[in-house]
């Protein structure tokens, strides 16, 4: 099993969220995040005084998959995230050794 | 403001019922202002004492009020001692008949002392956005009450209540000198005592809620008709006119900073659009009864844009004015007093005429005075207060607990519960009510 983990920009949760419907994808978890990239943060004006904001938002979405299915859904997970602009984010996977469903004790697999 | 004349029971005018129910409704517009002055501040703070700078003003409702019944009101309107003070007949708002009236307005005197109490309040309130985040709350206190004995009410005094700088013919409609630039300098003398608040320039001090800051702006902009117009006490053309002069003003120098902030530093902010409004209201309260319509877009603009540039002074001078209490109010009322000096036409509310319309230098003269004077003691009296409550009680909270929150520090709350995980954990049983197991805990 791998685990994919997309941290990416916060207006794109619902073309992904539709996106890995589409592919099969029955669960993931959404948190939100903050953190900078190339793009670092931006720059607010209150009274003249000048404040860089260098964490910006960013939602984290993280889904486990079958090995066989990984590489096809970071693809899904990167076109539906991208908007061609700095600031798009990441999407990296990692392997997972073992993952239970907690209702029924199902393992591996089964468990997803 | 009107005359302070004493008319007795011989050939007494009968009660208005407009004029008092016109001032009665002022004074509950005024008191509005006082909260909103809250939610002004409160927004531009950091969340950690948004709750802090809230209390702030609230206590100045609790505290300024008993005083005001106790001694106040007598202090500043009972007669005259010398141009300084008024008298004692008043205290505790004895010997005042429901009929008894203020002067020829036809309105009772306590409907007057109610008015002029809600002055009162925000006065010493506007001093606390200078001080965000680093002070004791029951230092807060104590200073509010000794500054209004000390500082707010002679001033009161002088200006509306038949002192010396009312006789000299200084103008001040509605609270140019007396609540602006009295609060103003009074912040200037306490900051330079009590000093910054850690890591000013350092740290960002973003405000953490713009929409209460708007929605703060949005409450004083209202109360301030109550402000302003309140202050003929009589519902007539001058109220009407200072009420039309009071919005286009306003309006004026909410446009001006927001041109200023554009072309200075690339945007149009809602910070720009609120502190605008407020330059706007504070440079009209002194001179509203004096300019026509186009004279308050004059003093508009010209504040709007002189406060915009005066709020990054601090930064220059290195003094934690920390919300521009001294850039907006002092500043902004420097120059709507000054103003009156150029721009009276003569034909509102008073006869004087400004160099403008022909009256050459006098008046202008005479405004200095005014503000110089009101400016010069309230810095120094409120630099010594503060300075005496801090060698008695110490003025400023622990740094440790600046940084942590003066909000949990002294008011034992939050002002937002951000997480559902975070708020979880023990409620703990009031004091005599608990289980077995908590009263053990007590005992």
């Amino acid at each position: 099993m791998k685990l994919i983990t997309a941290v990416v920009k916060p207006h794109r949760l619902d073309e992904i969220k539709e996106a890995l419907q589409a592919f099969g994808v029955h669960g993931l978890t959404v948190t939100e995040a903050s953190g900078y990239g190339r793009q670092r943060g931006h720059t607010e004006v209150y009274r003249g005084a000048e404040y860089t904001v260098d964490l910006v938002p960013k939602i984290r979405i993280e889904v486990l998959v079958e090995d066989s299915d990984a590489d096809q859904l970071i693809d899904v997970v990167v076109k539906a995230a991208r908007t061609g602009k700095i600031g798009d984010g990441k999407v990296w996977s990692l392997p997972v050794d073992t993952a239970v469903r907690v209702r029924t004790g199902e393992r591996g697999p089964d468990a997803l | 403001m009107a005359p302070a004349i004493f008319t007795l029971a011989a050939d007494a005018p009968k009660l208005d019922s407009g004029n008092t129910a016109f001032l009665l409704l002022s004074s509950a517009l005024v008191m509005l202002m006082t909260p909103g002055l809250a939610f002004f501040y409160g927004g531009m703070v950091r969340v950690k004492s948004a709750l802090n700078m809230l209390m702030m003003s609230f206590i100045s409702l609790g505290i300024i009020t008993l005083l005001w019944t106790g001694y106040g009101f007598s202090f500043a309107f009972d007669g005259d001692h010398g141009g300084f003070i008024g008298g004692t007949d008043w205290l505790g708002l004895r010997d005042i008949a429901p009929d008894d009236l203020w002067g020829a307005t036809g309105t009772p005197i306590f409907a007057f002392a109610a008015f002029q109490l809600m002055f009162a309040i925000i006065t010493p309130a506007l001093i606390s956005g200078a001080l965000a985040d680093r002070v004791k709350f029951v230092a807060w206190s104590v200073f509010i009450a000794l500054w209004a004995t000390v500082v707010y009410f002679p001033v009161a005094h002088w200006v509306w209540g038949g002192g010396w700088l009312m006789k000299k013919g200084v103008i001040d409609f509605a609270g140019g000198t007396a609540v602006h630039i009295n609060a103003g300098a009074a912040a200037l003398g306490v900051i330079l005592v009590i000093g910054k608040r850690v890591g000013f320039k350092r740290d960002p001090m973003r405000p953490h809620s713009m929409p209460w800051v708007m929605l703060g702006a949005g409450l004083l902009w209202f109360g301030w008709f109550g402000f302003n117009a309140g202050s003929e006490i009589t519902a007539d053309g001058v109220a009407s006119t200072v009420f039309i002069n009071t919005q286009i003003a306003t309006a004026a120098a909410m446009i001006g900073w927001l041109l200023y902030e554009r072309i200075r530093h690339g945007s149009f902010t809602t910070l720009g659009a609120a502190s605008g409004a407020v330059a706007g209201l504070v440079a009209i309260t002194p001179s509203c009864a004096s300019v026509s319509p186009l004279g308050a877009i004059a003093v508009g603009v010209i504040a709007g844009v002189i406060c915009a540039a005066a709020v990054g002074l601090k930064y220059r001078f290195n003094y934690d004015d920390s919300l521009d209490v001294v850039g907006v109010h002092m500043v902004g009322g420097i120059v709507g007093s000054l103003l009156i000096g150029l721009l009276a036409t003569g034909g509102v509310g008073q006869d004087v005429k400004g160099v403008f319309y022909g009256g050459g230098w006098h008046q202008f003269g005479v405004q200095a005075v005014g503000v110089f004077s009101v400016l010069g003691y309230s810095v120094v009296v409120s630099a010594i207060l503060a300075k005496a409550i801090d060698l008695v009680m110490g003025f400023r909270v622990p740094e440790e607990i600046e940084v942590s929150g003066i909000d949990q520090a002294e008011h034992a709350e939050t002002a937002y519960d951000f997480s559902g995980i975070g708020s979880t954990g023990h409620a703990a049983a009031p004091a005599g009510v608990g289980t077995a197991a908590s009263k053990k805990v007590d005992a």
